[in-house]
This record gives structure tokens, sequence and C-alpha cells, in this order.
């Protein structure tokens, strides 16, 4: 069918979306029209999901921006980009002035390249002079970070090759739901299956994930750390435990030892309501296996104890003997497209680049003498990003913010306070391509160019970082994010560089994490490109890392921890007046607040709102029919949408994607209590009631 | 009673008696709360604090006595005095301060007993030796101690004899029947004597217990109902029980587990009100406000539970109060549920499981198939379980438990109580053409169907089914096949 006289120029690179960082080809014909066809990459296997296949339609999306604006009278208006930047510089200047250096802050984005993160952090520290700076990953990724680094030295989302999962005997997914989130991934699992393989899938719901699974355990949401406690008392009782690899490559495990010795089986059934038998099971499966992996994602880690029930689950895995053998492992599924090196190189309010420590005298050093300015002119940690937003517009909080890669209108927690918090700001500027949630209550708001637009490296779910090409440059009126950091850097006179260029920030990215925990300076666009993707640390241009942990943990005896942990309830319990639980979660066809994939036809069509999905016994108590106007309410908020009966859930949970504002913004009624070691706010569980607002036919404006 | 005192500011040292599961459980929420309190812990038995509950699992040598260790604030680093092997012999409460067996006295702001319990004594003939010791051979179980003797007094049987010990257990109760499960699967052979009609009668309707006691029987236990227990046997050793009927039940050794007294003399003679148990109110206060009481030896609202969940909660609630919490959630009494902890026999209890049959409002859901011991029962009232009775394996105890403890309305669907949802297969004959076959991609059957007869690689570019999860390869072959 093609026209094979005129071959469409290909541009090997990788879909926009999720963490997954499927390979694909950009096939531009002799019109300019493009399409996409999955490649053959070692990570996706020529596998591509809905969202992958319709990216490119947002390239020329009518909601497209293409001039900086400026907000006069209360309305935004194009204005020239020397306008828009000038007043940037100056505002942030005054407020600086007027409020200290930390009263202009920036919060950033795991989808931002490793270039931009980087040079975002740099920009706070150096351009800006502020602490305030974190970003949306600290939702995603902090409590599998955390915990990761408590037990292993070192958080790589999974320090092994994606390929060991389609090889595991037996697979322990803990609040994972592939299948919808990243689909091309359940490929792994579908091989596995096929080579005989078990799959134990942990989810209050039944997932199309858990669907697939050999053992599903429906336990209560937040109760997964009570879960894994007695799964390794269990161990224990059975002699699965790997005695040898614990006394030779741990340490600790006598406290967790005695402090599992408290959750027997019959004690954890009744905490997790996951029946006995099904709790054997498990352990048995984990137990009996040559190879075995757990995984975790956001289902177990977004709550106020996220990082102890990662760290309920390492000790689970170092028990019997799984991290660092080659084939078996723990790891998390990163969620953001670049939510591991998003994580990596400074954009956290308590990091510099390479997972270095920001309170870490020597780093500060180091990165200062990349940076070329004096160690003492670097700020020390700043807020978490929800403590950051919450205090916006306070006398402690920041006057001024900067919002690049990210929507927290609709993705933050207790989204309506955050709201209020943006709106009280004095100034606030927004990097995006399309007018987002968040960028509509921006005072400028500056057109960037989009992932196809723009060269730069990613670094997937493994630690693969990767090369993202560049197909055509960005329509005229839009500059690249880099660009516009240089120009600003420029304008508030810094004494530091800032390049514009990707390939020169890499180089300096790579400079400043040589020796670092996550060690890049091994690695080249060139190198990735002959590779398929270089694993990190690369401390040489020879070295990669599929596989960590090997030899040794990176803490400095070389040993990895135990660490003992206590389940407790959720921050908000259910009470007479809420006496549900919501969790929140993605549709398949919907990426993060939805501001890309609500705006492709293809997308909105499938998935054209918020609902609420709730089991039909619920529905018929509350009256509540297929298709009605269903309004959830907690103590700080509500979001509305129609009601969806599925017997996949529990009768006392109801379930919410949260990829839209305004009425369906289910993170409005979400909290906002933090994990006291990650800051990772409670997303999964909330105490809510249901009320229904009118029936399917008889809905309700605005 | 004002349920929110004021915390003396002062409180600073504390004392706790029994490190058993509910002391060791107070000291770690009292470091959980307020780590700079200075406390002292005393402990009768020589032991780290170790749980309970999983006693019967070591005699059937499921466990062994590490694994059944719980931690202690010694092994944390913290600065806790953990006297152990030292018992608390007098309180003075004037000048608050106890006295103990190793001749110290320490004084205390606040102090809190969980002294436990101990195993009952039956009034049998001849069961102790003229110095009140039991007879030699007979034994209790309550204790790591008590466990260690029944495994020797069982293994020296068996050598002795060249075969299996003969245990007989004394009470056809929970624990009872744990050990002589455990025993059983020890090698040996056990027989319980139960009293009553049926086995577990508090616990128990009679379906059930029949179902028990045909498990009980297929895994070797031995049961005789409706004995009645007169006098023990032997003179140097235990040889057997003689009972009412005129009846002799020979034996290498005897286990009581003829139920638990709590430990209240401590607190009874430091003048402190005492019923079954020492008398505390919602906050764990004993008469005394620096005196608290938790776990087995307490009694709360007329209630003495013997359970460890109920234990712990009162820990906490204890702690709290000593602690200063603000506003501590006062101690409501605890849903129990009963559940027998031995491999290959399930079975759990809870709430009101027998109505009388007159109540409109109440319905009773059963599933009873004696072929295989199975007895599910569940009783509903306004839509809740109001009590349950399951024995044998089920899929659903968790699900009831739950509905139980959390008061949740039950599904409409009441065979869902006892069964688990069964997944629905639909097969592709009945798929309809709107139907999704590729969901990643959002194919429908009627998209696939229309290239029948490609091959699958032309349909996954036109269509771009199979390109995600590639779970539906197979399905859209066989469509395009048909």
């Amino acid at each position: 069918m093609s026209d094979s006289s005129t071959p469409p120029r290909r541009t090997a690179t990788h879909c926009p979306y999720c963490a997954l960082q499927c390979g694909i080809w950009l096939d531009t014909d002799a019109s300019g029209a493009v399409t996409v066809e999955p490649r053959n990459f070692p990570t996706n296997q020529g596998g591509l999901c809905q969202k992958g296949w319709t990216s490119v339609e947002l390239l020329d999306s009518p909601a497209r921006l293409t001039s900086p604006m400026l907000r006069r009278n209360g309305r935004l208006v194009p204005v020239s980009w020397d306008e828009a930047l000038a007043y940037v510089a100056e505002r942030c200047r005054e407020l600086q002035a007027r409020h200290g250096a930390d009263a202009v802050g920036i919060f950033g984005g795991g989808g931002l390249t490793n270039e931009k993160a980087y040079q975002l952090g740099k920009f706070a520290r150096v351009g800006l002079g502020t602490a305030t700076i974190d970003y949306n990953g600290r939702w995603c990724m902090a409590a599998a970070a955390a915990g990761g680094g408590r037990a292993f030295g070192l958080d790589r989302g999974l320090p092994f090759p994606l390929a060991d999962v389609g090889a595991a005997q037996t697979l322990l997914l803990v609040g994972a739901n592939p299948a919808e989130t990243m689909p091309p991934f359940a490929r792994y699992l579908v091989a596995q299956r096929q080579a005989g393989g078990s799959l134990i899938v942990v989810d209050p719901r039944r997932t199309p994930t858990a669907a697939q699974a050999t053992l599903h355990l429906q336990a209560l949401p937040g109760t997964d750390l009570a879960l894994a406690n007695g799964l390794l008392h269990i161990a224990i009782a059975l002699g699965h435990l790997d005695e040898a690899y614990i006394a030779a490559r741990t340490t600790g495990f006598e406290r967790v030892r005695r402090t599992v010795a408290g959750y027997w089986p019959e004690r954890v059934e009744r905490i997790t309501g996951v029946p006995v038998p099904q709790q054997r099971r498990a352990v048995q499966l984990l137990g009996q296996a040559e190879t075995a992996i757990i995984l975790t994602a956001r289902g177990a880690e977004q709550h106020s104890k996220g990082a102890d029930t990662v760290n309920a689950l390492t000790n689970l895995a170092l028990a019997l003997g799984l991290p660092g053998t080659p084939g078996s492992g723990y790891g998390c599924l990163t969620g953001q497209g670049n939510g591991q090196g998003g994580r990596e190189h400074g954009q956290k309010a308590d990091q510099l680049p390479g997972y270095r420590r920001i309170d870490d005298p020597a780093a500060r050093e180091r990165i200062a003498e990349v940076w070329g300015v004096p160690a003492d002119s670097i700020p020390g940690a700043g807020r978490s990003a929800y403590e950051m937003l919450d205090a916006l517009g306070t006398p402690e909080g920041a006057q001024g913010l900067f919002v690049l890669g990210s929507n927290p209108v609709v993705s933050a927690p207790n989204a309506r306070r955050v709201e209020e918090r943006l709106r009280a700001l004095d100034f606030l500027v927004v990097f995006d391509f399309v007018l987002s949630e968040t960028a509509a209550l921006a005072d400028v708001v500056l057109p960037v160019a989009q992932w196809a637009e723009e060269e730069g490296t990613m670094t997937n779910l493994e630690g693969r970082v990767l090369h993202r090409q560049r197909l055509r440059p960005p329509p005229p009126g839009v500059r690249t994010d880099l660009d516009v950091l240089a120009e600003l850097a420029e304008l508030l006179g810094s004494k530091a560089e800032f390049s514009p260029e990707p390939r020169e920030v890499f180089a300096e990215l790579r400079r400043a994490t040589e020796g670092a925990p996550a060690d890049y300076s091994g690695i080249s666009y060139e190198r990735i490109d002959a590779e398929d993707g270089v694993f990190w640390p690369a401390p040489s241009a020879a070295e990669a890392t599929p596989r960590m942990f090997l030899a040794s943990f990176a803490h400095p005896d070389g040993k990895a921890r135990f660490l003992p942990v206590e389940h407790r309830p959720a921050a908000e319990e259910t009470d007479e007046r809420y006496p549900l639980h919501l969790t929140t979660g993605r549709v398949m066809q919907h990426y993060q607040s939805g501001a890309q994939t609500r705006r492709i036809p293809t997308l909105s069509e499938a998935a054209p709102e918020a609902f609420v999905e709730l089991h039909p016994d619920l529905g018929t108590r509350l009256g509540i029919a297929e298709g009605d106007q269903v309004r959830v309410v907690s103590r700080r908020g509500s979001a509305e949408g129609p009601a969806r009966l599925s017997d996949a859930i529990r009768p006392d949970t109801l379930f919410m994607p949260f990829h839209w504002g305004g009425r369906g913004r289910v993170n409005s009624v979400v909290g906002a209590a933090l994990d006291p070691v990650s800051k990772m706010p409670e997303f999964k569980i909330t105490a809510v009631r249901l009320e229904r607002i009118a029936g399917r036919e008889g809905r309700q404006g605005p | 009673m004002t349920m929110y005192p004021e915390v003396k500011a002062e409180t600073r040292r504390v004392v706790v008696v029994g490190h058993g599961m509910a002391g060791s459980r107070v000291v770690a929420e009292l470091l959980a709360a307020k780590p700079e309190l200075d406390i002292t812990v005393y402990g009768a038995e020589p032991h780290v604090p170790y749980n309970r509950v999983l006693l019967s699992n070591l005699v059937a040598g499921k466990a062994d006595e590490q694994s059944i260790q719980l931690l202690d604030a010694q092994l944390c680093g913290t600065s806790v005095k953990v006297n152990s092997g030292v018992t608390v012999t007098a309180i003075d409460r004037e000048s608050r301060t106890v006295c103990a067996s190793d001749g110290s006295r320490t004084p205390y702001d606040a102090l809190v007993l969980a002294t436990g319990a101990t195993a009952a004594r039956p009034p049998l003939k001849r069961l102790t030796c003229d110095d009140g010791e039991l007879l030699t051979g007979v034994v209790t179980l309550r204790t790591l101690d008590d466990c260690r003797e029944i495994l020797r007094l069982a293994a020296e049987a068996s050598e002795r004899s060249g075969r299996p010990a003969r245990a007989l257990v004394l009470g056809g109760g929970l624990l009872g029947l744990e050990v002589a499960r455990g025993l059983v699967q020890r090698g040996h052979r056990a027989e319980v004597l139960q009293f009553g009609p049926i086995l577990m009668e508090r616990q128990l309707d009679e379906g059930a217990a029949r179902a028990l006691h045909g498990a009980l029987a297929a895994v070797g236990v031995e049961v005789r109902l409706g004995t009645s227990v007169l006098a023990v046997a032997g003179r140097e050793r235990f040889q057997g029980v003689e009972c009412e009927d005129g009846g002799f039940v020979p034996g290498d050794l005897l286990v009581l587990a003829t139920g638990m007294r709590p430990d209240t003399a401590l607190a009874a003679a430091a003048g402190l009100p005492v019923g079954r148990g020492v008398v505390v109110d919602d906050l764990m206060r004993t008469a005394d406000p620096a005196v608290f009481a938790v776990g087995d030896c307490a009694e709360h609202r007329g209630v003495v539970h013997g359970l460890v969940q109920p234990a712990w909660e009162q820990a906490r609630v204890a702690a709290q109060v000593i602690a200063g919490v603000p506003e501590v959630a006062p101690y409501r009494e605890s849903r129990v549920v009963t559940r027998l902890k031995t491999s290959g026999i399930d079975l759990a209890s809870m709430g009101e499981f027998a109505p009388d049959g007159t109540e409109d409002d109440t319905d009773v859901v059963v599933f009873q198939d004696t072929r295989r011991n199975l007895y599910q029962k569940v009783v509903v009232r306004d839509c809740k379980v109001a009590g349950a009775v399951m024995v044998g394996e089920s899929a659903t105890l968790g699900t009831v438990t739950q509905l139980f403890d959390r008061h949740d309305p039950v599904p409409r669907d009441r065979r869902l109580l006892l069964f688990p949802l069964a997944a629905t297969a639909v097969g592709e004959t009945v798929l309809p053409d709107d139907a999704l076959v590729c969901h990643c991609n959002a194919v429908t059957k009627a998209e696939i169907t229309a290239h029948r007869g490609s091959d699958l690689a032309s349909v996954a570019r036109t269509t771009r089914a199979t390109t995600g999860c590639g779970g539906c390869r197979e399905a859209v072959a066989k469509l395009l096949e048909s």
C-alpha cells in the first residue's frame, strides 16, 4: 500500500508516556505526515499500547500553545518571548529581594528528560539560589526510593533487566496493574505464564492483571505491610529462609524475625482479609521457586506508611535470598516516563545530581566545582512536594513558583487546597505545550517543545538510559525548556553556564555524576544508540550494570538491611459518616493528569470522563444504577462522575481514576497525610461516602 | 468519669509487671509514644518475651523456640531495664514502689500490671503430691517451660516403652485440641477427654462440633466426649485417669487444658478491686489512677478476655494514657474471633452463632458436607454478620471476619458469604461483535473477524490488535481461523 518510491524518513525514538519507554519508529512521509510503529526494542519487543500508537496526534494538536502569554486584566494575552522572559526575571528579582531567595520555588516533573531534570536543579540552586524545589515524582516514587535506599543503600526501580521478570518462576506483584498502566509490560507476564511460572497479585481490585494471576490476594486497602510481615512469618515457619544468604549478605534479621513472630497467619487474615490457605500458598510459590521476583507499585507505596510497606517486602525478599541473586530480586515499577532519571539528578528538595545528598559536604564540594560556584552558595534541603505547595503564598512559603512538566492542580493530593495555594501566589509561571489546568492559573505561560521536538535522555524503569531522538524542530513561537532556562539564568545574572544544548548539558551531567551512586559518566548518546540503552551505574565507557548488587549492596559494609516494620492503620479510618474506602489509579487510555492524553481524540473518546467504580451490592444498597451520576465525599472535598458497577472491586471500596480536573477531580477528595519517611502522600486510601446525584438521563449541569 | 484525664507531666518512671505478650506490647507502645520514659519491666519467666499463641506449633514441631520469640526493648538498643526471671512480690501504693523477688525496690509514677493468667487445676483426686506440686507426668500448658516439659515427658515415655507416647488431654477447648493435634504431629498418640457433650462448647454448635470431631479423627486425634474424670492414677508417675462411670483411661502423661485463671494476687494484696480479674475502666486504669492493668489479668466491664488481640488493644490504650497522648480513644470491648491454629483443621467462631430461631430479623446461611467434615454457618441480622462458625477450609473466612469486625453489610447474594466469587468465563462463541478482544488497543471482535483469512501480522498492522500486552494473541488467531 505504501508508496515505495519515496521511503519514509525513520526516526528511532521512544514513546513519550510511561516508564517502560517503548521503542518506536516515527515515520515521516513526503507530505510531512508522521506515523508511529513499534520498534523491536529489548523492552517492548514490538509491543505498543493505544497511548503510544496515538502519541503523534499531540504534535499537531490544535490545543498546542505557540506564543508566550501574560496575564493582563485577568486574561492571558499573547506577548513576545522577550517581554515574557524579562517580566519573569523582574518578578523573580523583586520577590526574592522582598522575601528572600527561597521565596521563588520550582515544581518539576518526572517526565522531564535527564538533561532538564539536571538543569532545573542547577537553575534552582544557582540561577535562583533557592532551596525551594521539588517535583511530582515525590508522589510516585518517593516511598520506593526511600525503602530501596534503606534496604539496599541505593534505589534503582528494577535492579535487573525486564527479561528477568519474564523468566522468573514466581512473580509477586503488590499494588501493580501493568496490564492497564503499561500494557506492553504485560508481555513479560504472558511469557512468564507460558513458561509455567506462577503469578501472585496483591490488589483490592480484581484488575485485568489480577485476573491473569495464579493467585490473587484481595487484601483490604492499606494492609499490604501486615500481609508482607505475615508471609515472612510463614516463610520462617515453613523453612524457606535462605540462611546462608542472610548470614553473608544482610544485617538486622534478628529484629525482623522477632517482629514478624507477632504476625501469625490468623491475625494477618483478620487484618488483611486474605485467607490463611492463600497466604500459605503464596509463600510456597515464592519459597519453592528457583527464581522469584517481588515487585511493588503505587498501590503498595502511596500510603502514609509507604516506605515501611516497601521495607516489609524487601524484608521478605531478603529472607528468601532474592535481591542481588541473578534471575531473582526486589524491584518497583516506576510510573512516569523519566520517573527513574527524574529522581536522580537534583529536582528533589534533598538531592544533588547522581543521587548525591545535598547535606553531604563532599557532594556539595564536587557539584560546586562542576557548576563553578562556591560550595556554600548551594542552598540546603527544601520542603517536599506537598509541603512546598501547602505553604505557597503563606509567610513561610514561596510567593512565586515555576511549574515544569507537571499539572498539580489535577495531580496533587488535597487538590482543592493546592489550587487555593497556587491562586494565592504573587507570581506563577508555567512551562507547558497545552493550557493545562495549572497553566490556566498562571501569570505567565511559556510554550515549550514536546517530546519529539528535542533531543535528550530518559532512564526507564530498569535503569536503562535511553536516547530520545528529535523528529523535527519545534513549531514557530515554541522554544525548548533548556533554551528558556539558559536565557532566564542570564537575565537573572547567573555566573554559571547554562547551555541550551542537550548534548552539552548531558556532558556536564556526566561530569557531575562521576563517582556518584547513580554514575552516568561512562554513558554517551552514541553508546546508548549502539547498545540499545545503557544501564547505570556506568563509571566508564566499558562498563554498565544490568544487574545490581550481585557482589555487594550499596551500604558502606556491602550488606543489605532488614528493617523491622509494624502495621499501622491508615491516617484516616472509615467511620459512620465516611464508611467506604476510596482508592485511585489509572485507566489504560490516559497518562497522569491527562493534560496530554485528554487532548487526543481517540483516547478521550474511549475514556471521556472520570467515573466511580463500585460493587453492585453497594449500588443496590444506595440505590445507584449503572451510569447514575454520583458524588464521592471525603472530609476535604468531593468529586463526581457516572457510576460503573463491577464485581471486580470489594463492596467496601470505591475506585476513581485520577486523570481529570473539574468536577471529576478525585484528588479534591484525597487527603494530605504524608509518610514520615518519604513524604509520600496517602493517595491510595481515603475514607469517603458515596451519594447519588441524579439518574443516567437527568444529569445536572456543572 | 472524665475520658481524657490530664496526665501528670511528671510521669517519668513506668514499671511494667509481666513481660509476656501484653507486657512486652505495653513497653513497645510506651517507647513509640514517649521514648524518653524511664521504663522498668519485670518478667517472671526467665526468657525473652515470646508469642504464646504459637506454643502449640512448638508442641507440633512446626516452630522452634527461636521462631516464636518477640521483639523486646533490649534488642532494640533502648534503655529499658528488663528483669527476666524476677517476680514482683508486692506493690506499695502509698510510696508508689514495687518490691521484687531479687530484693529490689523500684519507684514508679505509673505502674502497669500485665501479670497474665495461670492454668487452672481441676479438682481431681491425687492430682498433686504432698508438696503441692503436680504429680510427675501431669502438666499444664501455659508457658514455654510447660511446653518443654510436655515434649520431654512424651519423648521420655516413648523411649521407655519403645512406642509412641500416649498423652491424655483434659479439656476439649481450643488449647486442648491444639496441643493434642501437636502431639500427634510429633508422632505421639493423643486422646482428648471432654466433660461436655460436644467439643469447644462455648464456641461451636452441634453441627460444627461434629465436623470438628470428624476432622480430628481424620488426623488421628482421639476424642472421648461426656467423660467426667474423677481422679488421677499413679504413685510416682502418672498412669491414667479414673472416670465417674468407673472406667480407666491409661496414659503416659496428662495435659491439663481446663482453662486459665487471671493472676490477680499481686493486685488483690495491694488492695485493688478484683473481680475475676483486676477491675479497670475504659482507659485501663484500676481504682488507683497510677496503676493500670491489661491483658489476661484485667477485667473490663465484667469481661476477662484471655486473648491476645484485646490484650494488644488494651496495651496501646494504657501506654498512650501514660505517655500523655492527647485524646486517647478509650478501649471498647473487642470483637472476639476464635481460631483453631493447627494445620489440617481450619476452625473459626465469632459472635452469636446459635440464634434461638424465634427472631424474625435473623437469617442463617449454612453449608454442611458431612463426608468432608465441612460446616459453615453465618448468622445475619440487619444485613450484618452477627456471628459465624466455620469448620474446614474456607475461602471466605477472611471476608466474613472483616464483615463481622467492621459491621459492614453482607453481600446481597448470601451464597457469597460461603463461596468465593466464581470467575465468569466467557467463551468466544457467545462474544458479541462489539466485545473488546484486544483491550490494550480497543479492538472489537467485529474489527478482527472482518479480516478473517489474513495472517496475524497483517491484522496487527491494520487494527493494532495483539500489539499491547500480547495476551489476546491466541484469541485473535482463533477468530481469524473461524
